[in-house]
């Protein structure tokens, strides 16, 4: 409890002063980012390490394009820096906060370009040294574990889901182009939605903790 | 749009699958309905989980600057200083986070850093480095994990890489591996619980059920 009291004594003149990298690394997301509302570079920088390669990806697999998805992470990114006094812990998770962002800006984008139609993907590779190779496995794993928890969702759920993320259709383009009423749509992905909430949490790592 | 119809948007919201229009009253709608908001807070992180299905690809380095020096353009001159008052709401906020953060502290970087991309009460994720190797075991908390080596050579001719966790003296194979990447990064197939350690052996090119060479790598214990 020590170090939560120094810590929390320290950070208001850290405005002036940035941590140190490696002190940075030892905190959590929202305690960053709470260091990026003080307008911290080096807070900004260490969140960007920690999320920059999963919101790049995300944003190239929306917009199929690295011009435009590397626009997408750095309007995200500069939203968070602009914004992070305004985030509200209590509502959510930083990293949620931060990928909504990648998120929506890779959808405004990609329905702006109209460039959202399903092409293949090219393949490429991947490289990782250093620090960053422990984030990758990490990713990797996630990666399966999301993959898992959408692949038991029943299909049409699934595909609403996956159309709407990740190549950013509207619920009314997804209910011309089923040819359904909105409605259905509406309700297939709050259902699907749901229930990937389930499946996840069902699956999660912490599951064999005894915390709660 | 009535009232009615603007609870059920919800989740096509969290997918932002409303159009401009549609997410403007939805937005409006949400500042004065406290249901919504908690239906969004829960649905949201599973939204946002989608985006770590994607293919993983690397951004460029020059991102990464790009973005850091656009940002001290944007610094303003002066910094807000803390204070109670106006401010109390948001600093008080940020409180609650940096003491949650801190007490983190001593579990590890790497874990502090991954904490909070899970839900939060989850437990963190261990690393553990290798022996003979650069590189590392990355194991959750249900003991499935990753083996992570830098710089690993292909395996020889007619030759493959074999991963085992050891137990009690017992290895059970983890996966077999061809390396030759700048990093290689094998899912492991067994569990490693605690107390066990990773190895890798060089194994025939079908690999083998029981290690038949010693061990080049080996993990520390778990």
């Amino acid at each position: 409890m020590k170090d939560a009291v120094t810590c929390l004594l320290a950070s208001p003149s850290r405005s002036t002063l940035p941590m140190p990298r490696h002190d940075l690394a030892q905190l959590s997301d929202e305690a960053v980012l709470a260091l990026c509302s003080q307008f911290d570079e080096l807070a900004l920088a260490e969140l960007y390490d920690r999320y920059g390669r999963a919101a790049f990806s995300l944003a190239f697999r929306i917009l199929r394009d690295e011009t435009l998805a590397e626009d997408a992470v750095q309007e995200a990114f500069l939203a968070v820096w602009r914004d992070a006094g305004r985030f509200l812990p209590e509502r959510g998770t930083a990293s949620t906060w931060i990928l909504t962002l990648v998120h929506r800006r890779a959808v405004d984008l990609v329905r702006h370009e109209e460039r959202r139609r399903v092409e293949p993907l090219p393949a490429t590779e991947l490289s990782a040294d250093g620090a960053g190779v422990e984030d990758l496995a990490w990713l990797q794993l996630e990666r399966e574990r999301v993959q898992a928890a959408l692949a038991k969702l029943p299909e049409r759920q699934r595909e609403a889901i996956e159309l709407a993320y990740y190549d950013g259709f509207t619920q009314s383009e997804l209910a011309e182009r089923f040819g359904e009423p909105l409605g259905t749509i509406k309700s297939r992905m709050f259902a699907g939605l749901a229930r990937l909430r389930e499946l996840l949490e069902g699956e999660q790592w912490t599951k064999t903790s005894s915390t709660s | 749009m009535d009232e009615d119809e603007l609870h059920e948007l919800t989740a096509a919201y969290a997918l932002d699958a409303l159009d401009a229009d549609e997410a403007a009253a939805y937005e409006r709608h949400l500042a004065g309905c406290e249901s919504c908001r908690d239906e969004l807070a829960r649905l949201a992180p599973a939204a946002a989980a989608l985006a770590y299905a994607v293919p993983l690809e690397a951004p460029r380095p020059e991102l990464r600057a790009r973005i850091l020096e656009t940002a001290a353009a944007e610094r303003p001159n002066v910094v807000p200083l803390p204070r109670h008052g106006s401010f109390f709401g948001s600093r008080a906020a940020v409180a609650v986070a940096a003491v949650a953060a801190c007490v983190a502290v001593g579990l590890g970087a790497w874990d502090v850093s991954l904490h909070h991309r899970l839900d939060q009460d989850e437990q963190a994720i261990q690393s553990v480095p290798l022996v003979g190797a650069t590189g590392s075991v990355v194991i959750a908390p249900t003991g499935r994990a990753a083996l992570v080596v830098a710089s690993l050579p292909a395996a020889p001719a007619g030759k493959t890489y074999e991963a085992w966790v050891i137990r009690n003296g017992a290895a059970a194979p983890a996966g077999l591996f061809e390396g030759g990447a700048r990093t290689t990064v094998v899912k492991l197939t067994e569990r490693v619980p605690s107390g066990s350690t990773v190895a890798v052996t060089v194994e025939p090119a079908a690999g083998s059920a029981q290690p038949t060479t010693h061990p080049f790598i080996t993990s520390q214990t778990v």
